[in-house]
């Protein structure tokens, strides 16, 4: 009885074949890196000298970190501003937070009908879809350019984000828990506040510090963008205004300050989730 | 009889307590919520009164008029550049990632001091917000493509980084171990278990980066004056919400393809 055995073209013996799945999946990453390749020279490039935009970036770069300082405006005021962004990403959290957990309710399977569940699954992926700025510009024309078009915005996206996080934390609470308290004849309030939210709180916390360290972010790009003010407004000012590299450069650094704080406290909760 | 009543009461102390907790939780919350209300001049009335109004002007718009619709093909072309461009930094930060988290990875990593560089690039990378890259990089590489492209490429990278570290450090316990105890070398160890191992997972991720950075994508645009970002504020800006609508639509709907495809290939590989 002859053995088969399969030899590569170097003539070693192969050890393992390469079932269907990982097939596929081979050609998937090959498919990506091909495209990746193909998006390199399919990009516009139109105007771009790139030696002197590296050289340029790096001296821009060097002033900026290297150099920081700030010009136009106080260090007090800066760190004032600094403020109002953290209070344009606590309000939107905070706001967000509330109304996500009621539609979270209605999102998890467990606790829900289904056809409730599905709408408001779906309403959450349309909203989801549309880029913040997109919403901040849009409530924008509703109620001016400011801060309640940047809240409205933020909150319209963190709840987005935090209703499919909050349900799908609620959707593996133990089943039988439930059915316990219902045997007892409690009611559905008594099931949400007695067994889903003492389950779930570390992870609702967790994810909701995550999402605030996320609004931060995207309270720096509102007021960059969308003229909420705070942080992001100086550093657009400063850096399409004044061309002010220094000043950019201290504005980052209090960004980053900020920034890492943040994500060391969500790491935490994370952890302790 | 005596001792069961103690219980008890202690027991409503408890109870007293833990209400006792909460409220106050929810009054220092609520005071939070005044003071920064105060600080960013926010009005909860104003807002709540926002959101009708905008959405019932956002569907009055969008009856789209003829001249509208003949501008669709535009719209079209700079959704998929701004398309091109997220995935394509999402992919090519993905590569780089992959190096720094394999270094970064307390289970791969070479030694300690690159392990601690490793997660420092990527801590400050992603840390400093997008809009930031985008602000420094427009300054010298001018409208095109290649900021977009680079701005988000710095923002993704130092995400993934911290997201396959997380997967390396979850799925190559055992076959790591298993691997050294054969006494395979390094190189082996990294391409036979932690890639093959990790390698969906982190497929996945970058899959979400590549959603997110649609929406990024469209934010750096604005700034930059690149893609459909830049479009859109040319027509807000101009007060043509008809466009404004249209280009609205065209981003959710092709965000919504891509979560799809995206999900199917999940569904796939996971």
């Amino acid at each position: 009885m002859s053995t088969y055995v399969d030899r590569s073209s170097k003539g070693k013996i192969k050890i393992s074949r390469p079932n269907k799945g990982q097939l596929k999946f081979r050609m998937l990453i090959i498919a990506t890196i091909l495209f990746t390749i193909a998006g390199f020279f399919m990009m516009d490039y139109k105007g771009l000298e790139l030696w002197p935009a590296i050289t340029g970036t790096l001296v821009n770069l060097r002033d900026m970190f290297l150099m920081p300082q700030l010009n136009q405006i106080t260090l007090g005021s800066a760190i004032w501003q600094v403020i109002i962004t953290l209070s344009l990403a606590f309000l939107s959290t905070i706001l967000g937070a509330v109304i996500s957990l009621f539609l979270a309710f209605g999102a998890a399977m467990n606790l829900s009908k289904p056809w409730v569940s599905q709408t408001i699954k779906t309403f959450i992926t349309i909203v989801r879809a549309v880029p913040t700025v997109l919403w901040v510009l849009i409530f924008a024309i509703a109620a001016g350019l400011g801060s309640v078009a940047a809240i409205i915005g933020m909150v319209f996206h963190s709840i987005a984000y935090l209703v499919k996080a909050y349900s799908e934390a609620f959707e593996e609470i133990d089943e039988g828990k439930i059915e316990a308290l219902r045997a007892t004849g409690s009611n559905y309030f008594h099931i949400l506040f007695h067994v889903v939210i003492p389950q779930t709180k570390s992870f609702l916390i967790a994810w909701t510090f995550l999402r605030f360290e996320i609004n931060f972010g995207v309270a720096v790009a509102m007021g960059a963008a969308a003229g909420a003010g705070g942080i992001g407004y100086a550093l657009f000012m400063s850096s399409g205004f004044y061309y002010d590299m220094n000043e950019v450069g201290m504005i980052t650094y209090m960004i980053l300050i900020v920034a890492i704080l943040l994500e060391v406290v969500a790491n935490k909760l994370k952890a302790a989730a | 009889m005596e001792k069961s009543s103690s219980i008890h009461a202690t027991d409503i102390n408890i109870i007293r307590k833990k209400h006792m907790k909460l409220f106050i939780t929810g009054l220092i919350l609520l005071a939070l919520i005044i003071v920064s209300g105060s600080i960013t001049n926010y009005n909860h009335i104003d807002g709540l009164a926002s959101i009708p109004a905008a959405l019932q002007w956002l569907f009055a718009n969008m009856y789209f008029s003829g001249s509208t619709l003949s501008r669709l093909p535009t719209v079209l072309r700079l959704l998929w550049e701004t398309i091109l461009i997220s995935i394509v930094s999402t992919t090519t930060a993905a590569f780089f990632a992959m190096i720094f988290a394999i270094v970064g990875s307390k289970r791969t990593s070479v030694n300690g001091f690159l392990m601690y560089f490793a997660k420092l690039v990527a801590s400050i990378s992603r840390n400093i917000p997008v809009v930031a890259w985008a602000l420094i990089l427009v300054l010298s590489f001018g409208t095109n493509a290649a900021t977009g492209f680079l701005a988000l490429f710095f923002g993704t990278f130092g995400f993934l980084v911290r997201a396959f570290i997380e997967t390396i450090d979850e799925t190559s316990g055992d076959t790591v171990e298993a691997l050294k105890a054969t006494g395979a070398t390094y190189p082996q160890v990294i391409s036979k278990a932690v890639i093959p191992e990790s390698m969906p997972q982190m497929f996945s991720w970058v899959l979400f980066m590549i959603e997110t950075n649609i929406r990024s994508a469209t934010l750096v645009g604005l700034l930059t004056g690149t893609g459909i970002g830049y479009l859109f504020d040319l027509y807000y800006k101009q007060l043509n919400y008809e466009m404004v609508s249209l280009i609205t639509l065209a981003i959710v709907v092709a965000v919504l393809i891509i979560e799809a495809i995206s999900n199917l290939i999940r569904r796939e590989i996971l």
